[in-house]
């Protein structure tokens, strides 16, 4: 039987000492993939896997990620959207994994929205 | 759906729009029988009895009944390919289970899949609810439950933090299927 171990929870909970613990729903980033049917069935938790990657290699406790149900665009899945605190959010659409490594590293990290694979920039904020 | 864990996915996304606050998912097999079973339970709002008739039909969908839609529709496809069936019990205010089996050695039953990516984006995209989660196979055996891990953690970290979804991950990683 596969379980957590007592032990190496308290290892990484030993680990957080020292970092700046962030209060919940305090970011400067939210990436959100949208996991419909039609989202799932198109490969989004594939994007999820692979944000969660690069979020852990990042080492970044201000990037939260998350998920959301279907966004009504059901031929451009999997989708992501990107809301960088103080800037209109991001739509990217008919991603994959290095698209979405891609993304992580120039607009979630770096600032900078990846153009080219963006529906529509500003269309909503979820905060 | 290329394999059983995303339909898990879809179903289980589900259940956290019904309002649930545990959601509890069993796998398991009976080699006698020649069965895979999947069973899904939330406490959520629950459906009443029009509702649940509906719940399988896809042409139905109206967008503002979030239970309705194609998540079930091909849930049920899949079973029913290998001979097998889906059953949804729900009770208003109390909750839905949705218990889907299928002939384990069909030819058209598709792999269990990455249920270890499964349960940690369910757990990423919803930290604020609980998951249960226990599979008994031949091949491996798992048991998460996210209520214990949140009381070990006791406020220090969140259980969508990447360090712990990694240790979740890792159970996983021999494979199930």
């Amino acid at each position: 039987m596969a379980k957590l171990k007592v032990e190496d929870l308290k290892r990484i909970k030993e680990s957080m000492k020292g970092t700046v613990n962030l209060r919940q729903g305090d970011y400067r980033v939210k990436v959100t993939v949208h996991m419909g049917t039609c989202g799932i069935a198109a490969g989004a938790r594939k994007l999820m896997t692979a944000l969660l990657e690069k979020l852990e290699k990042s080492g970044a406790t201000d990037i939260i990620l998350t998920s959301s149900g279907c966004a009504g665009l059901c031929n451009h899945e999997p989708m992501i959207t990107v809301e960088a605190k103080d800037s209109a959010p991001v739509k990217y659409v008919k991603l994959d994994p290095d698209k979405v490594a891609r993304i992580f590293d120039e607009h979630v990290a770096g600032g900078h929205p990846v153009a080219e694979y963006a529906l529509s920039i500003g269309s909503e904020t979820t905060y | 759906m290329q394999d059983l864990s995303l339909h898990i996915l879809d179903i289980v996304e589900n259940a956290t729009q019904a309002g649930a606050t545990l959601i509890e998912i069993d796998i398991s097999e009976d080699i006698g029988k020649d069965t895979l079973q999947i069973c899904i339970k939330d406490n959520g709002h629950g459906m009443d009895a029009e509702m649940l008739r509906r719940a399988t039909d896809p042409f139905v969908t109206t967008r503002t009944t979030r239970r309705v839609g194609m998540g079930l529709p091909l849930l049920k496809q899949a079973a029913e390919e290998t001979g097998g069936d889906l059953l949804i019990t729900s009770e208003l205010g109390k909750g839905t289970r949705v218990v889907a089996t299928f002939r384990k050695s069909h030819i058209d039953r598709r792999p269990l899949g990455d249920m270890g990516a499964t349960l940690t984006t369910l757990i990423m995209g919803n930290p604020d609810l609980d998951f249960r989660y226990a599979s008994n196979l031949h091949e491996k055996e798992v048991e998460v439950d996210t209520r214990s891990i949140r009381k070990e953690l006791n406020g220090v970290m969140t259980i969508n933090n990447p360090a712990v979804i990694a240790l979740i991950r890792d159970l996983f990683n021999k494979g199930e299927d």
